[in-house]
């Protein structure tokens, strides 16, 4: 069906400083993917995967060039063809699902619209013809309605049902090969597991060839027959799943495959520097409550892991805890005194000793700023540190998160995306704080780095006795870092204690159902929990 | 109720206070404007008792909130009482050349709205390829000139070197519409010239923003063509930019276009105001602004409308 042969992909960059050159995203890559196979490509970011998976469309995103090699398809080279030819092809012999449908979706039209548009433009069917294909393909995905499914706007339905939505388009022309790019990786680890079976059940019984792009080899072991592993635009490994799996034979593949060794020991009881009592919350203009009577206890120098999926309070949670939403009820005691509600009235001191790391780095600096200048800022106004003792106490924060010398003129858009979470938190830590909010700041980041960064913070626990308050969805995380846990739920804490006393059987239904959607490297696991599953997930 | 209606309602309430507002400026402005209309009417010689008698039965001794509130009844029941100058009823004199500009603005919109619209839209297709940078030049360009000079460009044009159009837009009740046609010609090419490049540009602007969407990328990796790709998926995420620019030269055209009236010997609204500011006939500007003020916040609020109805969220609420 597919062939790609030694692909070779450039694209130009403009680096800040120097001149324009072009840089080689993908090189000397060859895979075929057979009718009814499905193929994974698997890497960090900047792996080249997308890249490649958009090359079976001959498309570049940006200023992305095809330079070598051939992508043959059903027998003809498609870098060959010219306009008019690559529009036949697009949207009928191969399709594509992005990651985030909620931003792929036209706002302005409605979903049936859009799901049956290239059957249409192509030619391939009649109206009705397509929004019977349309309906069937929604219920076969397990839509809600499938009648009336496509009558709504993308902004009516939810991130789970939109992202099976965007499978149904990319299904409806009946192509030959379906180019999935991380499809699950925005949705919560509990829908992400209800979409995931979907697609595998939609992709077995149409027969259609596919190509599954994600960074998740947990994921992927699950609906891939085939696996290529990449790095930096290249080749490490190739072969079936059970191979890549069980015996991976590259050194990077074996990394992936053992992500998350971190060994955490929980720690033992200790005086607490955070507790949160009885919070009761709701946003200004709203009469819903997004925090319900929320009581927990953070011991000094411990992490605390809040779990849960979006919209279950936890990012509300911080808020109320930094003072930018003054809960309804309820009070917060930190280092042995109540804080005020209202940022605003909170002392200096309050300020300091509670700092956040947010999970997109690249927004939370300055741009026009440099390392130094950033890091710098929190030391001159609580410290009033200048000029060279100002510097000096940079480069130690710098030492301490492991960045050295030679970072501290660069600009943020220099350095790389675990770099720029490091500086982020080298600033938290400039304050000297008792307590620091993580909301999510590993979620952005490859597996790999964000392993680093978890055992950077946990190393910087150990040296200045810090605690963390850590907000993630992941569980994974969570069992790296945590030494107690707070599993939240529509506004509500589920489940509270000691880690070892909330991962110990018997569960919760709901802690049953967010613990089981954790994607684990087995194969077959995805139909082994879905047969024991108690609870319906929140996204559908 | 509905959230639009609401809204609709909300805004139109908003406008009327906004209006409210206007009329109370308009009128403390024109009246604190230094001079006497007592004297300016009777002329230099006039006698002290003549314009103490005059102010007495124009009204002029009484405070001047309880004048306004007269005049603001008046205004809300039709009267906008009559000229100084000529005791013409102004009511009567606005109706006739409002009539006139709204034609002219009408013709004009007709014209260049889609005109822009396309233009934009084609521009933004081959964005940095000539077509682009043709239709960027040349709108750029005429924007750039003064009205007055495009205004004789286009008399010596299409009167004198091709001699097709008259020069004068004289237009009278009775007119067929085909001759009133004909007679704004010119005015019209030069008000078009005038006002495409702003919404041309803001058109092009709008939808190489959206054009950056992943939903873009969505429809070209459909196999869409590229003008499907702009108009179907790119255009209805852009108007509500597109929508408020456009009416911003709506209202241009209507309270805008002295120059190009005067040029043209028109005889609208425009026109009727400079003539009165320049003979201090007070009620004369005081109506005419009004009017101009009412035109301005109208069509704003019918943007707001427009763009709330645009919006596919608050169409369709969850």
């Amino acid at each position: 069906m597919l062939e790609i042969k030694n692909l070779r992909i450039e694209a130009t960059s403009y680096p800040p400083d120097g001149l324009p050159r072009d840089v080689v995203l993908v090189d000397d890559v060859s895979v075929s993917v057979a009718k009814g196979r499905v193929l994974g490509l698997i890497g960090e970011s900047g792996a080249g995967k997308s890249t490649i998976g958009l090359s079976a469309m001959a498309y570049g995103r940006g200023g992305v060039r095809l330079t070598g090699g051939q992508v043959l398809l059903n027998g003809r080279d498609i870098r060959g063809l010219g306009p008019a030819g690559l529009r036949a092809l697009r949207g009928r012999e191969v399709t594509y699902v992005a990651q985030s449908a909620a931003a792929a979706f036209n706002p302005a039209q409605r979903l049936m619209e859009q799901v049956i548009e290239t059957s249409l433009t192509h030619g391939l069917m009649g109206r009705a013809e397509a929004e019977a294909r349309a309906v069937a393909l929604f219920r076969k995905l397990g839509l809600p309605n499938p009648e009336t499914f496509g009558d709504r706007y993308p902004h009516q339905v939810s991130g789970g049902q939109l992202q099976r939505a965007m499978t149904a388009m990319a299904l409806c022309p009946k192509p030959d090969l379906v180019i999935f790019d991380e499809p699950t990786t925005a949705l919560d680890v509990t829908t992400q597991i209800d979409v995931l079976a979907a697609i595998k059940d939609a992709i077995h019984d149409t027969g259609v060839a596919a190509l599954y792009i994600t960074h998740d080899l947990a994921v992927v072991a699950q609906v891939a027959d085939d696996i290529l592993v990449l790095r930096h635009g290249k080749k490490v490994e190739y072969g079936t799943v059970a191979e890549i799996i069980t015996a991976p034979k590259e050194a990077y593949t074996q990394a992936l495959v053992s992500v998350r060794s971190i060994d955490h020991v929980e720690k033992g009881a200790a005086p607490s520097v955070l507790s949160v009592q009885q919070i009761t919350a709701r946003y200004r203009g709203t009469s819903f409550d997004v925090l319900k009577n929320v009581t927990i206890d953070l011991p000094a120098g411990q992490t605390l892991a809040v779990v849960g999926e979006s919209g279950s309070g936890k990012s509300t949670l911080a808020r109320v805890i930094t003072g930018l939403l003054p809960p309804a009820r309820g009070k917060i005691v930190f280092g042995g005194r109540t804080l005020s509600p209202d940022l605003p009235s909170r002392s200096k001191d309050d300020l300091r000793e509670l700092q956040m790391i947010y999970q997109m780095a690249d927004v939370a600096m300055n741009p026009r700023q440099t390392v130094g200048t950033i890091i710098g800022r929190p030391l001159e106004f609580y410290f009033g540190l200048r000029g060279e003792a100002k510097r000096k106490r940079v480069q130690e924060l710098l030492d301490q998160i492991e960045m050295g010398k030679g970072y501290i003129d660069r600009y943020p858009a220099e350095l790389s995306g675990g770099q720029k979470q490091r500086v982020c938190i080298a600033r938290a830590l400039a304050a000297k704080p008792k307590l620091i909010i993580c909301d999510e700041v590993t979620s952005a980041l490859d597996p790999l780095v964000a392993d680093g960064i978890l055992k950077l913070l946990l190393n910087l626990q150990a040296q200045e006795h810090v605690a963390y308050l850590f907000i993630t969805h992941d569980l994974a995380t969570v069992k790296a870092i945590a030494d107690r846990i707070a599993v939240m739920y529509r506004g509500e804490v589920v489940r509270y204690g000691t880690k070892t006393d909330v991962l110990t059987p018997p569960f919760d239904d709901y802690t049953d159902l967010l613990l089981s959607s954790v994607p684990e490297m087995e194969l077959g696991w995805l139909e082994n929990v879905l047969a024991h599953r108690k609870m319906a997930s929140a996204g559908n | 109720m509905h959230p639009i209606l609401k809204l609709v309602v909300q805004r139109i309430a908003l406008g009327l206070l906004l209006l409210l507002a206007v009329s109370v400026l308009i009128y403390a402005g024109t009246e604190a404007l230094p001079g006497d209309v007592a004297q300016a009417i009777l002329g230099q010689s006039a006698t002290p008792e003549a314009l103490a008698n005059l102010r007495e039965s124009l009204g002029l001794n009484q405070p001047g909130y309880i004048r306004y509130f007269h005049w603001l009844g008046g205004v809300l029941t039709g009267d906008f009482g009559k000229a100084l100058t000529n005791g013409q009823d102004i009511g009567q004199a606005i109706a006739q050349r409002l009539g006139n500009t709204l034609f002219l603005a009408g013709c004009a919109a007709a014209i260049s709205v889609p005109l822009a619209i396309g233009l934009g839209l084609v521009a933004a297709r081959y964005n940095g390829r000539w077509p682009d940078k043709v239709i960027s030049g040349i709108t750029l360009s005429t924007i750039s000139l003064p009205e007055f000079v495009a205004a004789y460009f286009v008399i010596y044009l299409l009167t004198q070197v091709f001699p097709i159009f008259q020069p004068v837009a004289m237009v009278f009740p009775g007119m067929s519409f085909w001759a009133k046609l004909n007679a704004v010609a010119l005015p019209v090419i030069v008000l078009v010239l005038v006002v495409l490049a702003h919404m041309m540009r803001m058109t092009r602007a709008a939808i190489l923003n959206v054009m950056q969407s992943a939903y873009i990328e969505t429809a070209e990796l459909k196999g869409l063509s590229p003008m499907r790709v702009i108009w179907k998926h790119a255009l209805p995420n852009a108007v509500a930019p597109i929508i408020s620019v456009v009416v911003l030269n709506l209202a241009y055209l209507v309270v805008g276009v002295v120059v190009v009236e005067v040029v043209f010997s028109y005889n609208a609204l425009g026109q009727y105001l400079v003539d009165h500011v320049a003979k201090r006939d007070l009620p004369v500007v005081q109506a005419v602004g009004l009017i101009f003020a009412a035109v301005y916040i109208g069509l704003n609020i019918l943007a707001d409308v427009l763009a709330i109805v645009a919006n596919p969220r608050l169409r369709h609420p969850k």
